[in-house]
């Protein structure tokens, strides 16, 4: 990723230990999330948690911020025992944290969201001065915002640096992030890292949660190992390299591997937009996207968050209709006759955000399989349990039971259930021709990655016509047989994989014409 | 002029106007922190009966009020304990509270069923101001607890926009997720609000015997206010300034109706008994879809309960 981030400089010796867990465990309903567990962070220093999906990293810094209690063990700060009960008394010791899934208000003002539970606030507030020291916070650690923006209105990298300025305002000087980068373009994740060097310059703290290899190896210090709630592991950065820390975490070597197409694809398209607009609030949030995906191969939407993918994969699904122009699938028209619609002329659909739209948090496993099965009335309970019990097994999901709430698993394991249920069923679905994922392995763990990878090549090898839209640009690029860049809600750029360079493609995304 | 058909009818709406904004800025409070209590018409009945049953005893206008106010806070309670502690259902709890109140209420009343009260609140003329044209019986001939009223509803929403404890309230009732995790006690803001909210109801229900009609009656003392007061908090937006005003209107309108049949035009009660469940519905749809809720400005966190361990 970056090279110019450079890690810690203060040798690690002369450093005081800033935050540290001994034989810390955590047991949830049928699931041990952490099991003695030790942890130590060094002041002044980052340090990445890496490990599979529900390997129990988020349980952990849900531990040191005081979210959770632990079962057993001790918290120290500063080498001395410490118990939080809450995450007020987390912040009291300074620890703060960013979720994986933000915690702000929307309808709230930035300055509002910052000050919110400040004790120190007076009765009668005054925005002027909020306002004020939100500003002067962001100026020194390089988090631009306006602290008089409506969070609502905000992109979500600057939601993510309202997250961190709200820790930094109620002078926490271990920050724990949680997955930051998932969802950041590889720009904000740069501009994140640069706020993360100047928070450890001035001495703070950084526990770094992250899947991603290549930032693990350029923002830390040190990497701790998880798996399965328990540490595997406590290495250098300086000492290893990103192979070593995916063999580390899963237990084998790892590969990416870049897999094309056999080239034959179908005479006709399954997936086809014509000439699409799509308008809200007079700007054009797509315009005149024209596009075909055939039979046998794979096309990758590469972009920048934000300039139409997830409009343009909700219209190609049939969701959005369009303003003007027309989406059809395997020849029928489907613009804007809704999901089922789509289903049945062969579309299957994934949609960005999992856990809301694609699962129920409050259904059981099964009964979440069983949602989008439209073979009969009557729903067959022992078949969707079955090929669940399949799907945990090949996708090594963390779960309970076939029969958990949906709700308890981790954010990647959640993902895999839904994978699991749409993917293998167009894989092996004789009538679904069309597929459309977006972010397919956004807080997948390596391995998981690699399997869903498979999995998307499996469907083209069969014949099926696959879209896959996603930010990473590694991942297009490894999968899809072609390539077509989104700038403002326009294709941009398009072509086979082989021919296009990551500098064109880069600079398409930024919207620098050549 | 003053004695005019008209102007008395606009000031009688400010009387009108007032239980129901009573009750409507509590269940506001109460549904900023999250927690929608369904139970306003019981609360609002259960303060009448025990309002004019002490106002009988100690001929106390201001005690009858407090002991009223402190019924509506009890019955309150029951809800805040169930769906707060317990996470019982806001509907289903609010509901039975309503219920549970209305069949209390018949039971305490049955005794002082159509009986008078020797004591009301009586508006208080402000000296030469009163004698104004229109105005003067509108605005400077009223009884304190109209003033009140007024004066509460801007403090509400002075409390809500400018304080840091309001800041916290809307939190909680926006995203207690949140809240929690900047260090607000989430069941302890519910809690109060939600006994604020049964405090509130208890005086609309007591003034209602103390005020506008000194007397109870099971059948017509609430007559379906409770409903309309929450209905009107969704009018509303959840800003208080602007549920004065519906008050207003919704008193006026009420007016207008014995103005109208004053002067010959009729009504038929059937549409105005009709209009407590209408309302209903209407705040149950608008509940029932967060989409909708959210266009029209609920809290988003409204009938959701709270619990940190889960996700
Ligand atoms: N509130 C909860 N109730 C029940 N089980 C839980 C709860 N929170 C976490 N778990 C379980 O604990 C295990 C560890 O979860 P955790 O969220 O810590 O994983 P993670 O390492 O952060 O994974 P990911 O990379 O997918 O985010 C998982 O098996 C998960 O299902
Ligand atoms: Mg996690």
């Amino acid at each position: 990723m970056s090279d110019n981030v450079l890690p810690g400089t203060t040798p690690a010796s002369s450093r005081g230990v800033a935050l540290a867990a001994r034989g810390v465990t955590k047991r949830f309903p049928g699931v041990l999330a952490n099991a003695d567990v030790d942890f130590e962070l060094l002041q002044g220093e980052v340090h990445t948690l890496l490990g599979e999906n529900g390997a129990g990293k988020s349980t952990l810094a849900a531990m040191l911020c005081g979210l959770y209690q632990p079962d057993e063990g001790q918290i120290y700060r500063s080498g001395k025992p410490i118990r939080l009960r809450s995450p007020r008394e987390g912040l009291a010791h300074g620890i703060g944290m960013v979720h994986q899934h933000f915690r702000l208000i929307p309808r709230f003002t930035v300055a509002e969201n910052v000050i919110l539970g400040d004790p120190k606030q007076s009765l009668l507030m005054k925005p002027g001065e909020a306002e004020r020291r939100v500003g002067e916070i962001s100026e020194r650690f390089g988090l631009p915002l306006d602290p008089r923006a409506v969070v609502s209105d905000l992109t979500v990298g600057q939601r993510q640096r309202v997250e961190i300025v709200k820790v930094l305002y109620r002078g926490a000087d271990v920050l724990l992030l949680d997955e930051p980068t998932a969802v950041l373009t590889p720009q904000e994740a740069e501009t994140l890292f640069a706020t993360v060097r100047s928070m450890t310059s001035e001495g703070k703290a950084v526990v770094f949660i992250s899947h991603k290899l290549g930032e693990v190896m350029a923002v830390s210090d040190r990497v701790t190992v998880m798996r399965a709630g328990r540490v595997t592991g406590e290495v250098a950065t300086k000492d290893t390299s990103a192979r070593n820390l995916a063999e580390l975490m899963v237990g084998r070597p790892v590969e990416q591997t870049v897999r094309r197409g056999t080239g034959q694809t179908s005479a006709t398209p399954y997936l086809e937009a014509h000439a699409v607009r799509l308008a809200d609030a007079g700007r054009n949030v797509l315009d005149d996207v024209t596009l075909s995906v055939h039979g046998g191969e794979i096309v990758g939407i590469a972009g920048v968050a934000g300039n139409g993918q997830r409009e343009l994969a909700t219209t190609l699904a049939g969701i959005t209709a369009p303003t003007s122009g027309s989406v059809r699938v395997g020849g029928v028209d489907i613009g804007g006759k809704g999901a089922k619609a789509a289903r049945h002329a062969g579309l299957t659909f994934v949609p960005e955000d999992r856990l809301g739209t694609g699962l129920v948090p409050g259904l059981s496993l099964t009964d979440n399989m069983l949602l989008t099965r439209r073979r009969s009335f009557f729903v067959n309970r022992r078949a969707a349990r079955a090929e669940l019990a399949e799907a945990i097994e090949r996708f090594e999901i963390k779960a309970p039971g076939t029969e958990a709430e949906a709700r308890v698993l981790s954010g990647g394991n959640a993902q895999k259930v839904l994978l699991a249920r749409e993917v293998s069923d167009a894989a092996k679905d004789g009538d679904v021709r069309a597929l459309i994922v977006s972010s397919p392995t956004r807080g997948l763990d390596i391995g998981a990655a690699e399997f869903v990878r498979e999995l998307l090549h499996q469907v083209r090898v069969d014949g099926g016509a696959v879209l896959v839209i996603s930010e990473d640009l590694d991942e297009v690029r490894s999968l899809a047989d072609r390539i077509v860049v989104l700038y403002r809600g326009q294709i941009v750029l398009s072509g086979a994989s082989e021919e296009l360079t990551v500098e064109q493609i880069g600079m398409a995304m930024a919207g620098v014409k050549e | 002029m003053n004695n005019s058909a008209f102007v008395l009818m606009l000031a009688a709406s400010m009387v009108a106007a007032t239980p129901i904004a009573l009750a409507a800025l509590g269940e506001l409070l109460a549904e900023r922190s999250g927690v929608l209590n369904l139970g306003v018409e019981g609360m609002m009945l259960i303060g009448a009966v025990v309002a004019f049953q002490t106002g009988t005893k100690t001929g106390n206008l201001w005690v009858a009020l407090l002991v009223g106010s402190l019924a509506g806070a009890a019955l309150s309670a029951v809800h805040a304990v169930l769906t707060i502690t317990l996470r019982a259902s806001q509907i289903v709890t609010g509901l039975s509270l309503t219920i549970f109140g209305t069949g209390l209420a018949t039971f305490v009343g049955k005794s002082i069923e159509g009986m008078p009260l020797a004591v009301d609140f009586r508006p208080t003329p402000w000296g030469p101001l009163a004698d104004l044209p229109v105005i003067g019986p509108v605005l400077f001939k009223q009884d304190p607890i109209v003033y009140a009223t007024i004066v509460l509803g801007f403090v509400i929403a002075f409390y809500l926009r400018r304080t840091r404890t309001g800041l916290s309230l809307r939190s909680v009732g926006e995203s207690p997720a949140t809240a929690d995790s900047m260090g607000i006690p989430v069941a302890l803001f519910r809690y109060i609000h939600v006994l604020l909210g049964g405090l509130l109801a208890g005086a609309a229900g007591a003034y209602l015997v103390l005020g506008q009609v000194p007397s109870w009656s099971q059948e017509s003392t609430t007559g379906g206010l409770g409903w309309i007061a929450l209905a009107l908090v969704v009018f509303a937006s959840w800003q208080p300034v602007r549920l004065l005003l519906g008050a207003f209107l919704f008193g006026f309108s009420r007016q207008l109706n014995f103005f109208l049949q004053g002067q010959g035009v009729a009504v038929p009660a059937e549409l105005l008994s009709m209009l407590p469940y209408l309302l209903t519905i209407i705040v149950l749809v608008v509940w029932g879809s967060r989409d909708l809720r959210r266009r029209v400005g609920a809290p988003d966190a409204l009938g959701i309960a709270y619990v940190r361990d889960e996700r």
